[in-house]
């Protein structure tokens, strides 16, 4: 890190000027995900699909050989026939939001193909304005904000280039994209300047990077665990004879089945709980050279480890017989909520050592 | 892992073929305490204590308990603060002294949820391990009766000998690292050990990292020093402004090295809307260990290593030279004042006491005290604010206001250098100036009226820095712990434990008849996957009969 460098004036306007532009396309990429919902709710195959059909959707795995000359060759046999564990329900997934109506899935293009364009904007506008001041872009809140974000959809966006199914997060991500960005710019924002001393080291990379990486990723898993709660009192309802209303049966019907938003939500949150533990570990290496202890229950050390204690008890419940389900769902949340609260709460309410961030 | 089966033999079997695929204890469902006297009861408690149900909810209760130390100020971090909140709080700081709100980590309660929490871990892993060796002795448990209700299953017809199937279904298992036996008519095969032990690797580091944390606790010794640029410190207790240490710290243990603060050099922003946002700290340091000499620059994120010792650099101020004279012109006091300062603009406040040698124009023995306000930058006269604008010393000017009478310094109370006790003192007139005080710039004397004598704002502004020394045994096995706890963390959650069962057994028409059917901790789509390279490679050597009765392998697979 360059301190003496003066920051570039040009390019810090043009990194604001493409954080605005990446919020017009995102708002565009919300109004067609929008406008595939509509479409969506017109289909007649989510209706059918929301009969609880216990004969187990039973997908079969074809496998893919390496052949002497390179190329690869399909065997269709052996079949592979899956099924779920105990206490699952076996219920197909829903159709997703374009409800497998044509025009709904063409807005749903559209909305990923938007989102792909104001993720690059916005990823270009971050870089800038690291450029523009030649370090990382992580001073203060506005530009955690906006790392925040860009990571968050390049993750999504990650998820769908892998061939995952989740398309079904598009609406919600980039809602709170737009309400993130528009917190960032209206109240959060900060001059593109030098680091105060304090924020001055390698540490600074390694341990808020991925502290911005870890936060990004959990939201996914925390929104994936937020609509598990709907679609299984959903399904709860429909098993038990109920008839769910209009708006559950419409929008409930298309997302995934409740133990794939479940598993998914699982995957997530246990992938990134190493490195959550490897961050809030990077967090202590670093207060030790910066402030002579590693670890002195500061507003931000308090809640960095009440969010790992409460992601350690999310994974236990998942493995406690009688927690499984709703309960471990609900504990996920309230561990996003102290992650939240870690970063909003503690950085604008609560006095802290780490309050120089420049809010 | 059982199935909501109907039928009672299945369940059993799958529960025998899935049991033991982790050594999470079983949970004790039953209701209500035994009735088998103290030692049934001791028992029973601390089966509870070692359940999974408990660890939860201890685990919850100890992010709850860390709560209030986060809200409420803490004696550990800023006693100033909790004093302020104690003034502010009448009603409610009995409460929160009562529930040790103002020492919160090292509260009776809070530290009873960690140790009965660790208690809880060291009784989950000493029996998980014996367990888990127990399983690494013995040999995978033997196929289910029906392979087809498992969660990834595969079945076909084959020419080859029911023996030859098994034969190569062990070579190809063992082929790809499984732990594999032939038992009965089918092969029992189990893979992703290193979960386990990455699990309990896990565990075993938190507590490692728990006695480091409490060893350092024990041990560590910190101080706080504020050093004027030329001054020295030498590392012995009775140089410490301020100085804590663990209860099993013994003062001899102090690492022997001393300091001087050769120059401090702070630069700040100067333009722009976080113009006086610090740019630059550094203090120049020359240290020895008894030894020669050795030059050092420490910073902020940069403390300077000593042996076992470190010396942080953690805040900075002025400290403006003043000269004080009699009525007769002896000097009587002549030196650095260090100011503290109170915005961050580093407006500074403080107090400049003569205690010895002064007397006033009859000769008569007094002390002088001066309360002295100081601006590195000043706005300019009649600009409204005596506040600083800026950190640098761009327009230095300090404020003097003069007593004399009794410092009180032997009043038995410990008294704060930076603050004067003017209650047994009289203020001097003041001659010009705001009325208040005597504005200085550098270079300039204030003169105290009726010949009591003089001070002078001398042109050389020192800087100091105050360092903290700390001295804390035991971060190595921290670090150690956390890149173990990290590594079996990252083992426990990435790695798959799972079994796979081959039966090859003779059909009704006398072909051979291969099940495949795989099991795992987790639902995994990796573990269909893996089934189907498995099953592939074995086709290889039990190729796929005609089928003649397509009808009675579909009746195999229904439920
Ligand atoms: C200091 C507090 C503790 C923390 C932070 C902690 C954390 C964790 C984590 C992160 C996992 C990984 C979850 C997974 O593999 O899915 C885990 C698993 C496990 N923990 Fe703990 N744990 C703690 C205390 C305990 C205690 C007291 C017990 C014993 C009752 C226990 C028993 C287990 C078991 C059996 C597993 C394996 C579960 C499985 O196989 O999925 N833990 N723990």
């Amino acid at each position: 890190m360059i301190l003496a460098a003066t920051t570039n004036e040009g390019l810090a306007q043009m990194s604001n000027t493409l954080v605005y532009s990446s919020m017009a396309v995102y708002t565009l990429a919300f109004l067609a995900h929008i406008a595939e919902w509509v479409f969506g709710s017109r289909s007649k195959v989510g209706r059918t699909a929301a009969a609880l059909t216990e004969q187990a959707a039973t997908p079969a795995v074809t496998v893919k050989v390496k052949q002497a000359g390179g190329g690869t060759a399909v065997l269709d046999k052996p079949k592979i026939v899956t099924r779920s564990t105990a206490g699952t329900r076996d219920v197909p997934d829903g159709p997703g939001a374009a409800g497998g109506t044509v025009k709904g899935d063409l807005y749903g293009r559209i909305a990923v193909s938007l989102t792909v364009l104001a993720f690059a904007i916005e990823a270009a506008g971050v870089i800038a304005r690291a450029v523009s001041v030649q370090r990382a872009p992580w001073g203060n809140m506005y530009e955690f904000s906006t790392t925040f974000s860009t990571v968050a959809v390049g993750v999504y966006l990650a998820f769908l280039v892998a061939g995952k199914n989740v398309r079904w997060i598009g609406l919600p991500l980039v809602t709170t994209v737009l309400l993130d960005l528009g917190v960032a710019t209206t109240m959060l924002y900060t001059e593109s300047d030098q680091l105060v001393p304090a924020l001055d080291s390698y540490w600074l990379w390694i341990h808020v990077s991925t502290a911005i990486f870890c936060g990004a990723v959990l939201y996914l898993g925390a929104v994936a665990t937020l609509l598990y709660l709907f679609r299984d009192s959903y399904e709860n309802k429909l098993a038990g004879g109920g008839k769910p209303g209009a708006f559950a049966r419409s929008v409930l019907e298309r997302l995934p089945a409740a133990a794939t938003l479940d598993k998914f939500a699982y995957r997530v949150n246990a992938a990134i709980f190493p490195l959550w533990t490897f961050t809030i570990i990077a967090g202590a290496i670093w207060a030790g050279d910066a402030w002579g202890r590693y670890w002195g229950w500061d507003a931000k050390e308090v809640w960095s480890f009440i969010t790992w204690v409460g992601y350690a008890a999310y994974l236990h419940a998942r493995a406690t017989a009688g927690w499984k389900g709703r309960k471990a769902a609900y504990i996920a949340l309230i561990a996003f909520g102290c992650f939240l609260f870690n970063y909003y709460g503690v950085n604008i309410f609560v006095s802290s050592k780490h309050s120089y961030a420049g809010v | 892992m059982s199935k909501t089966d109907t039928t009672e033999t299945g369940r059993t079997a799958d529960e025998a073929a899935g049991a033991q695929l982790s050594t999470a204890p079983q949970e004790d469902t039953a209701i209500g305490g035994p009735t088998l006297g103290v030692v049934g009861w001791i028992r029973w408690f601390w089966r509870q204590l070692t359940s999974m149900r408990v660890a939860l909810i201890l685990l919850f209760m100890l992010s709850l308990g860390a709560v209030p130390g986060s809200l409420i100020p803490q004696t550990s971090a800023d006693e100033l603060k909790v004093q302020a909140f104690k003034n502010a709080h009448e009603t409610l700081t009995p409460l929160y002294e009562k529930l040790q709100f103002f020492d919160v980590y090292s509260s009776v309660w809070f530290s009873a949820i960690y140790i009965l929490l660790f208690v809880s871990l060291i009784g989950c892993i000493v029996p998980r391990s014996w367990q888990f060796v127990g399983q690494l002795r013995s040999r995978p448990p033997g196929a289910p009766r029906r392979l087809d209700r498992l969660p990834a299953y595969t079945t076909w017809r084959t020419e080859a000998e029911p023996e030859q199937v098994r034969e190569a279904a062990l070579a190809v298992l063992k082929g790809r690292r499984f732990r594999a036996h032939t038992a009965g008519n089918a092969v029992a095969a189990e893979k992703g050990y290193l979960r386990e032990v990455g699990n309990l690797a896990f565990h075993v580091a938190l507590i490692v990292m728990l006695v480091a944390f409490a060893w350092g606790q024990l041990f560590k010794s910190e101080g706080g020093k504020l050093i004027v640029e030329g001054d020295g410190f030498s590392n012995t207790l009775t140089q410490y402004d301020d100085f804590k240490s663990g209860s099993q710290f013994g003062v001899d243990e102090l690492e022997p090295f001393s300091f001087t603060l050769n120059s401090f050099n702070g630069t700040y922003e100067k333009n722009g809307p976080q113009r006086g946002t610090p740019r630059t700290f550094e203090a120049a340091v020359s240290y020895s260990q008894g030894g020669a000499d050795k030059k050092a620059v420490i910073k902020v994120n940069e403390p300077l290593k000593v042996g076992d010792s470190k010396v942080y650099l953690i805040a900075h101020g002025y400290a403006p030279v003043v000269t004080v004279k009699d009525g007769r012109g002896k000097t009587v006091f002549h030196g650095a004042v260090p100011l503290l300062p109170i915005d961050n603009n580093i407006t500074s406040t403080g107090a400049i006491k003569v205690m010895d040698g002064y007397r006033d124009k009859n000769g008569k023995k007094e002390q002088l005290g001066f309360q002295a306000f100081f601006v590195p930058t000043f706005a300019g006269a009649g600009k409204g604010t005596m506040f600083s604008q800026f950190p640098a010393l761009d327009f230095p000017v300090m404020a003097l206001t003069g007593f004399h009478g009794d410092l009180r310094v032997n009043s038995g109370l410990p008294q704060n250098v930076y603050q004067l006790d003017s209650s047994k003192m009289k203020q001097f007139a003041v001659t010009g100036g705001t009325g208040k005080a005597n504005r200085l710039l550098p270079g300039e004397t204030m003169t105290l009226p009726d010949g009591a004598g003089s001070i002078t704002f001398e042109k050389d502004i020192k800087e100091w820095a105050s360092f903290q020394i700390s001295q804390q045994p035991g971060n190595g096995l921290a670090l150690t712990g956390a890149i173990a706890a990290i590594a079996g963390l990252t083992g426990s959650l990435f790695i798959q434990r799972r079994r796979v069962w081959v039966r090859a057994a003779r059909g009704e028409d006398g072909v051979t008849v291969v099940e495949m059917a795989g099991l795992g901790r987790s639902e995994s789509a990796k573990l269909p996957e893996e089934l189907a390279e498995l099953a592939v490679m074995l086709t290889a050597q039990a190729p796929q009969a005609p089928e003649p009765a397509e009808a009675a392998a579909e009746e195999g697979a229904e439920k």
